[in-house]
């Protein structure tokens, strides 16, 4: 177990080098000099060697990247090309209000899809289990934006609920807070509800044909209760898995969401700066994304041994 | 007597899995689905009820009417011409990024799944590395370094699904390596290449286009989210995210701006989706217990 907990977080530690120099070199080797791409090809020498000189960017590649790799370790993500400000304030402050509204989201999703999926397995002959499956294959195709606008024009527009649009920081104003944060976890929950309850429905209905649920029911167990004890946490282990992948997939939906109700997260930020060809900041905040991503895939593997005691012996 | 009357029901729910092949209902509401997208634009290529990018001021943000089914936007323009010529650009988009991440992810993924040993765990760790990149953000990260626009989406798109290309195709080609026909091709001294081609390829073909089909889905969503972004393409030509992202000023006042173009994006995703999970029921050799 402690081997292989060590070896994941090698596997950590080694994606995250790689991924951090393919940004390097896609956002600041590809495109050729980051002065030009800032100022643009009509820009007199003089202006570019001053940009050049103020950005660092006259630099050799492998120490301007070797400085930002250091400055990553240490905690700081440099300075924005465009605005010349400190990126680590900025992106902390950010991240946060993004990991609220997909903590909140996918808790919402869990909270409907974990019921809603066992049901309909049990229910998998029935009209019941018939209508859960064919609703969740409809949400599956709905985008979280156009969840997001359809929520705007019903309960901010319509009904006036609720803000359009927004953020006040939860320490600020919590009943403000509260208020602005529903409208935008519920549309980014919706869609993964919809994603797992598929999942969890196909988990639920693998584990109902296992020969040790029906054991257990032989042993005297209900049905019901064969599959609480027993089945619930063998469908755990894909259920794990696809949560841990859309968990990645809904921060980067984010950036979407955070679009429709104006909420300051990473999401927005990086349009911004992806608008603006801040490629310093675009640089930065992907590594955050990256890495928020590649770290939740290292939980979904440990999960994995804790969840299903094979697995510890099966995997390498 | 009494267990007569029972039994018709149930002997129908007995037949029920031996269906015929060919009215799988899932394949067939997804054809259709996708059918009626290809076929708006086939049809917009030659004719749309109103120029879709002729800005009329005089009829601006009209409701559905009789000419103007689903209104007009805030130029003036016809919004059901928008969506026709807008489906376009939606199945452009697909076309190419489908197209890219099949064309690479799928000789990675029976070379990985041939030659196994190092070559093989080369190409599927390369892959992982670019998993952790989803096409969106990868769309976002080349649009910020070669700017953005419809070329930089379906590159990004494409190269975002190389992955799960791969992955895709060396377990199955890992499961064709272990056949009889693979056994027998090898001790007659068949060439790789000719059992790449002859043996691999056609047996695991099923599987692609499965994948094929769930990819081209994800794409029309990442085309639509980035054009809503407004780092998709560039106007005037006709997108179904940007014209969401437009309706967004219009919201509760005139809603069939935002349903337009919201609907055509759904009936187009679920469309290939059911169109993937069709195909995958019919064409899996794994669920039709053929090893």
């Amino acid at each position: 177990m402690k081997r292989q907990v060590g070896w994941l977080a090698g596997q950590l530690v080694a994606t995250l080098a790689l991924a951090s120099a393919l940004v390097f070199v896609v956002l600041r080797v590809l495109p050729g000099d980051s002065a030009v791409v800032a100022l643009g090809v009509n820009a007199t020498p003089q202006a570019l060697a001053q940009w050049r000189a103020q950005h660092g960017t006259d630099r050799p590649l492998i120490a301007q990247y070797g400085s930002w790799m250091g400055g990553l370790l240490r905690g700081d993500f440099g300075t924005s090309f465009v605005t010349g400000r400190a990126l680590t304030p900025l992106i902390l402050d950010r991240v946060q209000v993004t990991l609220i509204i997909v903590g909140l989201g996918m808790l919402l999703a869990l909270v409907v899809a974990v019921p809603l999926g066992t049901l309909a397995a049990v229910t998998h002959r029935s009209a019941w289990g018939t209508v859960i499956a064919g609703a969740s294959q409809v949400g599956v195709a709905i985008p979280n934006f156009l969840v997001g606008v359809l929520l705007v024009s019903l309960v901010a527009v319509h009904l006036g609920w609720l803000p359009a649009g927004g953020w006040t920081p939860p320490a600020t104003n919590p009943a403000d807070f509260w208020r602005h944060v529903i409208l935008p976890s519920v549309a980014l929950g919706t869609v993964q509800a919809a994603i797992i309850t598929r999942y969890v429905r196909s988990a639920v209905l693998e584990v109902m044909r296992e020969d040790f649920l029906r054991t257990a029911r032989a042993a005297g167990r209900t049905r019901a209760g064969a599959l609480v004890r027993h089945g619930l946490r063998n469908a755990g282990v894909p259920v794990v898995t696809v949560v841990g992948v859309q968990l990645a997939a809904m921060l980067i939906g984010a950036v979407v969401v955070e679009r429709v109700f104006v909420v300051p997260g990473l999401g927005s930020l990086l349009v911004d700066a992806v608008q603006q060809r801040d490629l310093q900041a675009v640089q930065s905040i992907v590594v955050v994304l990256v890495a928020l991503v590649v770290v939740i895939n290292f939980v979904v593997d440990l999960l994995y041994t804790v969840l299903d005691p094979r697995l510890r012996v099966v995997a390498r | 007597m009494t267990s007569l009357g029972a039994a018709p029901p149930s002997d129908a729910a007995a037949v029920e899995p031996q269906r015929r092949p060919g009215v799988h209902p899932q394949l067939v509401v997804g054809a259709v689905l996708v059918g009626l997208v290809v076929a708006m634009a086939l049809v917009s290529l030659v004719w749309t009820p109103f120029d879709p990018v002729r800005a009329v001021p005089a009829i601006r943000l009209q409701g559905p009417s009789a000419t103007h089914w689903f209104g007009t936007d805030r130029l003036g323009r016809d919004v059901l011409s928008q969506v026709m010529a807008g489906s376009r650009i939606t199945l452009y988009v697909g076309v190419v990024a489908v197209g890219i991440s099949a064309v690479v992810g799928v000789p990675v993924g029976i070379v990985a799944g041939m030659r196994g040993g190092v070559p093989g765990a080369v190409l599927m760790r390369g892959a992982d590395v670019l998993l952790a990149f989803p096409g969106l953000l990868l769309a976002l990260i080349l649009g910020a370094a070669f700017g953005t626009g419809t070329t930089t989406a379906m590159v990004a798109l494409g190269i975002g699904a190389i992955p799960a290309f791969a992955r895709v195709a060396r377990s199955a080609t890992l499961q064709v390596m272990r056949t009889d026909y693979v056994l027998a091709a090898r001790a007659a001294n068949r060439s790789a290449w000719a059992i790449a081609w002859r043996h691999v390829l056609p047996n695991i073909a099923g599987i692609v286009v499965v994948q094929c089909s769930v990819t081209y889905g994800l794409a029309v969503l990442a085309e639509a989210a980035l054009s809503f972004l407004g780092l998709g393409t560039a106007p005037p030509t006709p997108s179904w995210g940007r014209m969401l992202q437009d309706s967004q000023q219009f919201l509760g006042v005139h809603d069939n701006l935002a349903l337009a173009p919201g609907i055509a994006i759904a009936v187009a995703v679920l469309g290939f989706n059911l169109l993937g999970d069709g195909l995958r029921d019919v064409l899996d050799p794994r669920l039709k217990g053929v090893r």
